[in-house]
């Protein structure tokens, strides 16, 4: 990837997201400078995105081109990593407070190659026990340990 | 005398048996990221946020900030003895401390840093007492277009002393301003940006976004290159400076204090600007400049002080007015928030026991610190042969049940799988996610202060350049902007922080 690519995309995210404020900002009433409504200062905000965007994609054309070593996008371990917030929030109501952690401490063991199961496994027990105790015993979070799905 | 009394009162606060359990743990935290590269303050006192609330306000407090100065002190021995610093405010100590390790004066440069520190902690801590109080005597005068103006003027610094691009950097406190005002509209009750999720009413989560945009993208970044570390620290010996040493590293010590406090109160900045400037002042001053980069005592001692004072008076305008210097201090207004205390000018008299209970906290945890780490620094190089990997399920595991615990709402955790896609693209794109979390803080408070003062002003914008305190703070902005944006300070810029 060379420099100019990458400040080019980092301008167009800023004004993409900048638009999708800009509708969402649109929709809400203005009102008057004296008496601001909702709308007004995430109307500024959003356009100031744009342009700031706008701006960072014109330098952009305008550098050198020099190529940067960017590392590769881990996949597995991006989907693993993701996967294990998403799902703890998906269970942790239903199956319980262990086991949503055990599943979390099993899930994002695996997102680095070097991981051994058996060593994953060793992790997860122990990292369960330990946030059992800390969260639960010790600290008495108000989340169940087993939830009604499994009991 | 006012300050005597103060700290007394302080001391009182901190030295209670459970403060002291408080801070200890702080400490020993800190130091533990501190050593353990990949984990930094931001995210574990994003993880820790939530735990807090079963704490009282100062002892929540006095542990957070136990964290954030500890870090300083744990950064610096991965610094000095294995060339990796494990926050990126030591990133300067490795030049001249790695080398020093080289030549067989670790044991040196690890007392230089840690008396360093101490010195540095112990002189921020007073500068903090005396000055605190009287910046919230000011403060109490501010009235909204005064907040506006010194909001707008720490978004454009934190900008200006920011790495990398200005413009990104902008665009990240604009991106951040407007993730802030997620939410229900204070005045009309309007919900804005919610994309009808009702568990958006409220906005995003603060502490959601934090773990996500520092905690998920700092592991994803690690999992791209997973190079074995290898640790190789001879045993260390004579960790007792010389009489030449400390007198080499008294003068530092002492200029890198005074900068370190004096830019740790800036907006936007702390403990990383103030170890770069130490350097590099360091550096100007030596009448041997070429030493430098190959073991100069003189720059482990400087930016080490400053880093530390630095890491401490950041405190001061949370403390006093409400406003975070930088994403670490936003996090504490958050505890603070947490804990039903509005952070600004009121805290120092509402709350006389937290206010000056954690200032003087912060000197026994510098003393705790000299303790932890000079004796027991072979325990801390051996805990850097655990292999990253292991480390990835205890953050997710923590991140995970801290969010949860804080609304006991799944939205939250799915809200940290966005933000970490989020922040790790906007990472790769070269964007620092330090401003983007600024402006989510000060996002509400900036749009409550400008229509306060335009109702007050019946909508005459001129009020900001009218009322002489807003005015020179919004001239102080633009100059600032200005200054960055010249073609010839934009270029030394580069080069101050090429030293990374």
């Amino acid at each position: 990837m060379t420099s100019r690519l990458r400040d080019l995309l980092a301008g167009a995210v800023f004004v993409a997201l900048g638009l999708a404020f800009l509708v969402g900002a649109l929709g809400l009433e203005r009102g008057t400078a004296f008496r601001m409504g909702p709308g007004y200062f995430p109307l500024v905000l959003a356009g100031l995105l744009v342009l700031i965007g706008a701006a960072i994609a014109i330098r952009a054309l305008r550098e050198q081109e020099t190529v940067i070593h960017m590392h590769a996008v881990p996949w597995r371990g991006l989907v693993l990593i993701l996967a294990a917030p998403v799902l703890f929030g998906f269970t942790v109501r239903g199956l319980g407070l262990l086991p949503a952690i055990a599943m979390v401490a099993l899930i994002s063991s695996f997102a680095s190659r070097r991981m051994k199961p058996l060593l994953a496994g060793a992790i997860t027990v122990l990292l369960t026990l330990f946030c059992v105790l800390v969260f639960n015993v010790g600290l008495g979070l108000p989340i169940r340990l087993i939830g009604p799905w499994l009991s | 005398m006012d300050l005597i009394a103060n700290l007394g009162l302080g001391f009182e606060t901190a030295l209670t048996f459970n403060n002291i359990l408080y801070c200890f743990i702080g400490v020993l935290l800190g130091t533990l990221i501190g050593v353990l590269p990949g984990i930094g303050p931001t995210a574990t006192i994003a993880m820790l946020l939530p735990i807090t609330f079963a704490l009282s306000p100062v002892s929540a407090l006095i542990m957070l900030a136990g964290i954030y100065y500890g870090a300083q002190y744990g950064g610096s021995t991965t610094a000095i003895l294995i060339n990796l610093p494990g926050e990126s405010s030591s990133a300067v100590t490795a030049i001249d401390g790695y080398q020093m390790a080289r030549q067989g004066r670790a044991g040196a440069a690890l007392a230089a840093a840690a008396l360093g520190s101490f010195f540095a902690g112990s002189v921020a801590t007073l500068v903090l007492a005396t000055l605190a109080p009287a910046l919230a005597e000011v403060a109490l005068e501010f009235g909204p277009a005064e907040y506006f103006s010194l909001m707008v003027l720490g978004l454009v610094s934190s900008v200006a002393l920011a790495h990398g691009s200005v413009v990104k950097a902008l665009g990240m406190i604009v991106l951040g301003l407007s993730l802030g005002l997620v939410g229900t509209d204070i005045y009309t009750g309007t919900p804005r940006f919610t994309l009808g999720y009702p568990e958006l009413a409220d906005g995003l989560n603060f502490v959601a976004v934090a773990v996500g945009v520092f905690g998920i993208a700092e592991i994803l970044r690690n999992l791209e290159s997973e190079a074995l570390r290898t640790v190789a620290v001879k045993h260390i010996t004579n960790i007792l400076p010389s009489r030449e040493d400390l007198k080499a590293i008294a003068m530092p010590v002492l200029r890198g204090t005074v900068l370190g406090s004096a830019l740790g109160i800036l907006p936007g900045g702390g403990a990383i600007l103030s170890s770069f400037a130490a350097y590099t002042l360091e550096k100007r001053l030596s009448k041997t400049p070429e030493r430098f980069g190959k073991g100069a005592i003189e720059g482990v001692a400087g930016p080490e002080s400053a880093n530390n004072a630095g890491a401490q008076t950041s405190f001061i305008p949370m403390l006093t007015l409400g406003i975070p210097a930088n994403p670490v201090m936003a996090l504490m207004i958050g505890a603070l928030i947490i804990q039903g205390i509005t952070p600004g000018p009121n805290v120092a008299t509402d709350e006389p026991a937290l206010f000056w209970g954690v200032i003087v906290s912060m000197w026994i945890g510098n003393l705790l610190l000299v303790l932890l780490n000079l004796p027991l620094i072979g325990v801390w190089v051996r805990l850097l042969k655990i292999p990253y990997y292991v480390l990835f399920p205890a953050i997710l595991a923590f991140s995970a049940i801290g969010v949860y615990s804080i609304n006991s709402n799944s939205f939250d955790l799915f809200a940290v799988a966005v933000f970490g896609i989020l922040g790790y693209v906007l990472v790769k794109l070269d964007c620092e996610p330090a401003p983007l979390l600024l402006g989510f803080v000060l996002g509400p408070m900036l749009e409550e202060h400008l229509r306060r003062a335009m109702i007050i002003s019946r909508g005459d914008p001129s009020v900001f350049i009218t009322r002489p305190l807003s005015g020179v703070l919004l001239i102080l902005a633009v100059a600032i902007l200005v200054i960055v944006f010249l073609p010839t300070i934009a270029k030394r810029r580069e080069e101050v922080f090429q030293e990374d």
